[in-house]
């Protein structure tokens, strides 16, 4: 096992390598020079020279490249072009609203996910299983801001459970934390239906597998079965897809965000497009990178966990 | 099973009535989509305006109309792109396999790793905003799963006995990857299109919808839901229409995509 994750951590820092460095190439040839974006036109020629002296632009890419990601992995993401502030400064007070949106999110797929696979699977063919598969059909074809958009309105219009505006965790733990369900769930209900729709017929095929008819014969009912012998198993590929789909929930928190006027990166991330103020930009688009290539290699570990076959690879 | 002839059906309807409707607004709209009429300011759903008019007195079904042709002419196009580009590579790396083969899916999966929709957003912030520029970035972005999906394809086929015995005849490679082979991986690929296409159409609305996508003068319904949100509680259907196109046109062609998988037996 040992020298399988060796390798697979291998694997992941070339990725974050990878990763670092597109992004570098992209925010440092297709832009050209800030100079002029920053400094506007009347700039002289002493200003533009001192700029790039401060900004090291005159150093060749290589160079740059090392130094921009030694500083990066120090934490210093370099200076906002439109406020002046350090990216870092700019960042942080918004990290913690999306990665909220984002853990509630995931929470949530996997609280309405699995016992709605599970009922789903148990009587295939039945009632319950065909109105899930319906309600999964239709729920996937929603995007998550077209979710969001409703559950606005039947929750916030129609049913006045929430205010639509942000309360901030100053305000309150637990008022914070119910406001944030609402986006949470726009990004939730679709990825939900995905699951579901995958766990039922990852079960359904485990339940014709041979140890299941040892387990029944051994006495076990079919919920037992079910809990005992075929989730496990069943598991393996919601995983997997749980845990590609952590880059989804990040983005879908991004998009929802705008929905709900959270204050998160997705708003930080949206104004710096609007603003080209790119070192902000990079910054975030290198920051998720990370988080999802260390959150797949850790799904990469809990498979090897669960399923031991898969060791020798 | 009775039920597996459901899902094609239905998708296939369903799909058929969004192109009829797209067609439709590409020959036709019963107002003109950016006409402002001050009467007609805030005018719910009737007979002379189907959708309603929005706080500007546009007619909402004029411009659904429009949007909805608008996002399906992205999506297509960006399909085409990823899916042609995807298509190459992917028989490329597959039928040949090799140290370019490992490299070329190493980047793939570097970029898959990653949303696409939050990449094409930062590509844009790169290029600005315009029609032209989300297809580009999105079908670009749409190339890896393509390669991916089509790769694996190739790499099952490739040793095959048929494969085997038209190289032994003397069959050139490029004949051998588009008549004999690539005829085998349809329903994979049409199930793959299917997925990429609703992609390209959540893709292309989300990016509308955060302001990053189509310049705002191109009709979007992306746009259109950005621009709605603000009225929301008072003129819900300048939201519910544009919403009820987008999700139909999904649910559409994901049930014809459940379909084929069915039907073609292809693991979903």
């Amino acid at each position: 096992m040992g020298k399988a994750v060796l390798k697979r951590l291998a694997l992941l820092l070339g990725t974050l390598l990878l990763v670092s460095a597109l992004a570098f190439a992209a925010f440092s040839v297709i832009p050209g020079d800030p100079t002029g974006a920053v400094l506007g036109m009347e700039a002289t020629d002493e200003q533009i020279a001192a700029f790039r002296a401060r900004q090291g632009l005159d150093l060749p890419v290589w160079q740059r490249y090392l130094s921009w990601l030694s500083a990066f992995l120090a934490g210093d993401f370099g200076q906002s072009y439109k406020y002046d502030m350090t990216v870092a400064q700019l960042i942080a007070p918004k990290v913690g609203a999306t990665l909220t949106l984002a853990a509630i999110a995931f929470a949530l797929i996997l609280l309405i996910s699995l016992p709605l696979g599970l009922t789903a699977a148990r009587r295939p063919g039945g009632l319950v299983d065909r109105a899930v598969t319906v309600l999964t059909q239709l729920t996937m074809s929603v995007p998550n801001f077209v979710m969001g958009i409703a559950l606005m309105y039947l929750f916030a219009l129609v049913l006045r459970w929430f205010q639509p505006e942000y309360i901030p965790p100053e305000q309150g733990l637990w008022p914070h934390l119910r406001f944030m369900a609402f986006p949470a769930l726009a990004v939730a209900l679709p990825k939900s239906a995905m699951t579901v729709k995958l766990l039922r017929g990852s079960i359904l095929g485990e339940l014709g597998q041979d140890y299941i008819r040892t387990a029944y014969s051994k006495g076990n009912s079919r919920g037992s079965a079910l809990r005992r012998h075929v989730l496990r198993n069943a598991m393996i590929p919601v995983v997997t897809f749980l845990a590609m789909a952590i880059g989804d929930i990040m983005a879908g928190s991004i998009v929802v965000e705008q929905v709900f006027g959270v204050p998160g990166l997705g708003r930080v991330l949206i104004s710096s497009i609007n603003n080209r103020d790119y070192p902000v930009v990079q910054a975030i688009v290198v920051l998720l990178a990370g988080a999802v290539v260390g959150c797949n290699f850790l799904a990469d570990l809990l498979y090897r966990v669960m399923d031991p076959r898969i060791d020798g690879r | 099973m009775r039920q597996k002839s459901w899902y094609l059906t239905i998708g296939a309807v369903l799909t058929a009535c969004m192109l009829a409707f797209t067609a439709l607004g590409l020959f036709w709209t019963p107002y003109s989509p950016t006409a402002v009429s001050a009467a007609d300011r805030d005018a719910p759903p009737c007979a002379a305006h189907l959708f309603g008019c929005d706080s500007l007195g546009r007619d909402v079904f004029s411009r659904t109309l429009e949007g909805a042709g608008s996002t399906l002419a992205i999506a297509l196009a960006v399909l085409a792109l990823g899916a042609v580009c995807g298509l190459a590579v992917g028989a490329l790396c597959g039928y040949y396999g090799g140290p370019a083969d490992a490299l070329v899916m190493r980047l793939c999966d570097a970029v898959a790793a990653f949303p696409s929709v939050l990449l094409a957003l930062v590509v844009l912030a790169l290029t600005g905003p315009g029609k032209y520029n989300v297809i580009g970035a999105l079908g670009v972005l749409f190339i890896p799963s393509f390669a991916r999906l089509v790769r694996g394809e190739f790499l099952q086929y490739r040793d095959r006995d048929f494969v085997r015995s038209a190289r032994l005849m003397g069959v050139g490679d490029l004949r051998i990857i588009f008549v004999h082979i690539l005829p085998n991986t349809w329903p994979t690929l049409l199930s793959g299109l299917t997925i990429g296409f609703n992609n390209a159409v959540l893709a292309e609305a989300s990016m509308s919808y955060l302001g990053i996508g189509v310049s705002p003068t191109e009709p979007s319904l992306g746009y259109m839901l950005k621009d709605a949100q603000g009225s929301l509680f008072t003129l819900p259907w300048c939201t519910a229409f544009p919403a009820a196109v987008v999700i139909l046109l999904i649910l559409g062609v994901s049930l014809v995509g459940e379909g084929v998988r069915e039907r073609m037996g292809v693991a979903s």
